[in-house]
């Protein structure tokens, strides 16, 4: 993976850029020394590590205008990070960047539960947005699995998904509208608590864009009143195919779990090891998880017990109360750790149309078997989003780059069968090299005209999402 | 020019040495643009529908009709319902479904699951020189690269010009049924829609127009039912429920905003809070007919009150004239974000020949 040589032209400034942060901000704001700059060296895609040339904190969108306002001056690049859970390495700095975390910014401006909407700082993570809404019987729909962690700021760059995405949408389909700090320091405000735009949905092309377009340091986001009640229930099948017919069955009758999540044998087996959580041993398992009041949930349950049971499963398990129902979750929600302890892993997230589901899983299991790596398949079957994680030891040389090499197959294979490389991770640098195998050259250069548009120096966090050769004569430029 | 195929289109663009009209059947076109009329109507067809994953690809071309009896025969739908605007705004032709994504046209069930852009999956279209770009895809979960299906949501023709258009369909539910609740004054009746959104009862429409409030569900026979009662509890009034067509048949006219046809004067759609939206509606003394909760108002005026509307809507939101003449059609934007749409529009259409001057 390669990154673009630093600028050591801004290296050989780094004090007088430093000092002139130090300068405009608040004297804790501004980190330059070394080793506390090692903590900004990476996200959670832990193969790639560079200190930045330092890391700025501050707290409000006019410190974050400031910065910029700089950094533009300086011809500095820069790497907007919320927490740093990126598995795409999205929030990965090179040598000459400045790293402008918006962790301190997490407070919540206003709640409006009559019109249904928060407004926080970005720097809020996900999970404590629901946490300041929940007693009026409220939360914040889109649920990343990092979401204890993961901050606003950086679901808004990826446009994250979660496993309840089935029925409340993504990022996209809950954000209101933001506060963005443009490259050059202008602060604009793009959408709004009502929602649709008046003119182009700038709104929409900013979720996403990964951090290239402006730095987001307030959000309005969509909330919603609770359900009354959820329950999953297990089903497991002796063949993938029947698996995948059993989901759009589902889909097909009209019914709307809010959730149907996918394993296969080698993660069920992992899972289990790990967790203990009495999964069926078979081949392919299903967790299906509806909404609504006792009532309602039994009507759909009943519904989805039928259609699973023309589909012959080797068990058909439902949670009598609140304890089963964990156990029925604590398998899934436990998988990756459970990868984790067989060894490193790498977690694709690449998305494919559900129909294609068993020719994808039973390519991946062939290509198993030819890199020599072994994979598990746990994925978001309702939405075709896949997480296959491939085994690898990251202390075996040559290891990772065979890793890499299969994931790349995996990818590819993804976007032949009419789907796409990433769900909901992001490309940022993982997968930056084979955006040209899903568009073509004008489709790379209308999504880098956007970029012109807002950051036109390109210096927003620029080694990221275009291939570098696409993006090079700009980020010269 | 009425092309037929993405190519053609691709080489019309190409070609043109004059500002192009960009249409798809102009029954929702709104604003003044000038140019040789450039027709997408041409461009037809289903490329490819798989009910069982929920996806649609079509060509935009393709009448909103024939979108409709294709997912009907499958029993699904567009979840957005696609407005017909042909009665008030007095057109005639056949609605394409290339004008729809292009005006980000959406109905009631905005309240639920959003507006076409949230549906939309991925977009083919040609730039302002004639280059076809894609950007999605038909799958739904997507965020490999710029979603660029967003911004040419609801752009009107002057980032591009759409030729293929992938949405997330939705299944017919089994049930649906309407509260419809008298009695009410607007600020109370309204009020009673907000109470609704603000349950646990999973509302598909929320409007309020002619004295009465109205309150969707939908889904399984048994939990719609189930709901109808808890709802009723919780809003008050004098409540009538409506099931099935008559149902339907209530909050088609919601969206086609059926109350304004064959009605004098200027319509604004005016897009704001839906505590606001009873005394706006109140100041500017027009006839109202509120959606989404109150956060949409569709307003009759008489001619000319453009500036009082403007200011009865400043800092909550923001209208546009979407019927009557004279005055601009949408509203202004802040300067900044004039400056980055402005930009957007010179990358796409360099010599700035789509739709020119419609949006800004
Ligand atoms: C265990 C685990 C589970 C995960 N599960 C999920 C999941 O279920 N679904 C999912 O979608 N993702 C998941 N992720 C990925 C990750 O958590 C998400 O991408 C998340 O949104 C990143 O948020 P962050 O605050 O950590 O962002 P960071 O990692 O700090 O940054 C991510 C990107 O956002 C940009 N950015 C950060 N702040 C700003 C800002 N203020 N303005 C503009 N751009 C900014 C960065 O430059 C970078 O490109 C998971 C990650 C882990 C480690």
């Amino acid at each position: 993976m390669d990154m673009p040589e630093p600028d050591l032209g801004v290296i050989a400034r780094k004090a007088r850029i430093v000092a002139r942060m130090r300068a405009a901000l608040p004297v804790d704001a501004v980190i330059d020394a070394p080793e506390e700059l090692r903590v900004y060296e990476c996200d959670a895609l832990t193969a790639y590590r560079c200190p930045p040339l330092a890391a700025v904190l501050p707290r409000t969108t006019a410190e974050v205008s400031a910065v910029l306002r700089i950094a533009c001056e300086e011809g500095v690049p820069v790497v907007p990070r919320g927490s740093g859970t990126s598995l795409a390495g999205g929030a990965m700095p090179t040598a000459d960047s400045v790293i402008l975390g918006v962790a301190r910014m997490n407070a919540v401006l206003e709640t409006d539960y009559d019109n249904r909407f928060i407004r926080v700082q970005s720097g809020r993570t996900n999970l404590s947005v629901s946490g300041a809404v929940e007693a009026e019987g409220f939360f914040y729909a889109p649920d990343p699995s990092s979401q204890l962690a993961c901050a606003i700021a950086g679901n808004i760059a990826m446009n994250s998904g979660g496993a309840h995405c089935l029925k409340y949408g993504v990022t996209t389909n809950n954000l209101l509208g933001v506060t963005l700090v443009k490259m050059d320091g202008t602060v604009l405000t793009l959408g709004g608590p009502w929602g649709e735009p008046a003119g182009l949905d700038l709104l929409g092309v900013v979720c996403g864009s990964e951090g290239q377009l402006g730095v987001v340091t307030e959000a309005w986001l969509r909330i919603l009143p609770k359900p009354e009640g959820a329950r999953p229930v297990l089903v497991g099948f002796d063949s993938n195919e029947v698996a995948g017919a059993c989901v759009s069955d589902i889909i097909k009758a009209g019914i709307l779990p809010v959730a149907i999540e996918f394993m296969d044998r080698p993660c069920i087996r992992a899972t289990e090891a790990f967790a203990k959580a009495g999964y069926p041993d078979c081949e392919a398992l299903l967790i299906i998880e509806v909404e609504g009041s006792e009532a309602e949930i039994a009507e759909q349950l009943t519904r989805i017990r039928q259609i699973a049971l023309a589909h012959d499963p080797v068990e058909f398990r439902e949670a009598a109360d609140e304890d089963q129902a964990k156990r029925i979750w604590l398998g899934r929600k436990s998988a990756f750790g459970a990868m984790g302890q067989l060894g490193d892993y790498m977690c694709l997230d690449g998305t494919i149309p559900v129909s294609s589901l068993p020719h994808v899983l039973k390519r991946i299991g062939e290509m198993s078997v030819q890199f020599g790596l072994d994979v598990g398949n746990v994925f978001h079957a309702g939405d075709g989003n896949m997480h296959p994680l491939i085994l690898f030891d990251a202390n075996k040389p040559g290891d990772l780059e065979k890793c890499e090499a299969f994931g790349a197959e995996i990818l590819k294979l993804c976007v032949e069968v009419g789907g796409c490389l990433t769900g909901e991770h992001g490309v940022g640098i993982e997968k930056r090299d084979l955006m040209s195998v899903q568009f073509d050259a004008a489709d790379m250069e209308a999504q880098m005209r956007v970029k012109d548009v807002f950051d036109p120096k390109w210096l927003l966090n620029p080694a990221k999402v275009f291939p570098l050769g696409v993006s090079e004569t700009r980020r010269a430029g | 020019m009425r092309p037929t195929t993405e190519a053609d289109l691709a080489e019309a663009i190409a070609a043109a040495t004059a500002p192009l009209l960009v249409r798809g059947g102009g029954t929702r076109t709104i604003g003044q643009a000038v140019g040789d009329v450039l027709e997408t109507g041409g461009l037809t067809g289903v490329a490819l529908y798989e009910p069982g994953a929920l996806t649609l690809v079509v060509r935009a071309g393709t009448p909103v009709a024939e979108v409709e009896r294709v997912l009907a025969a499958d029993r699904q739908r567009l979840a957005f319902e696609v407005p017909d605007l042909r009665g008030l705004l007095g057109r005639e032709g056949v609605s394409t479904i290339g004008g729809v994504v292009a005006a980000n046209a959406s109905g009631p069930r905005r309240v639920q699951v959003g507006a076409a852009r949230d549906a939309l999956l991925g977009v083919r279209f040609v730039d302002g020189s004639g280059t076809v770009i894609k950007n999605g895809g038909r799958v739904m979960k997507n965020v490999t690269g710029y979603d660029l299906v967003k911004l040419l949501a609801g752009s009107r023709g002057t980032l591009g010009v759409l030729t293929e258009v992938s949405f997330k369909v939705q299944a017919l539910p089994e049930a649906e049924a309407t509260l419809v609740i008298g009695g009410l004054g607007d600020e109370a009746g309204l009020a009673a829609l907000r109470r609704a959104l603000g349950s646990p009862f999973d509302i598909s429409g929320a409007a309020r127009h002619s004295g009465q409030s109205l309150i969707r569900v939908e889904g399984m026979a048994g939990s719609v039912a189930y709901r109808l009662d808890r709802l009723r509890a919780l809003v008050g009034g004098d409540v009538k429920v409506a099931e099935a067509a008559v149902s339907a048949a209530l909050w088609r006219d919601v969206r086609d905003v059926a109350l304004f046809h064959d009605k004098p004067g200027e319509v604004w759609r005016i897009v704001t809070l839906s505590t606001a939206a009873a005394e706006i509606a109140g100041r500017l003394a027009g006839e109202a007919l509120w959606d989404c909760g109150g956060g949409l108002i569709w307003l009759r005026l008489d001619h000319g009150r453009g500036a009082e509307v403007a200011a009865a809507v400043a800092g909550r939101g923001h209208a546009t004239r979407v019927r009557g003449d004279g005055g601009p059609v949408f509203p202004p934007e802040a300067p900044e974000v004039a400056l980055l749409a402005a930009g957007l529009r010179a990358k796409f259409d360099p010599r700035g020949i789509l739709n020119a001057g419609l949006m800004g």
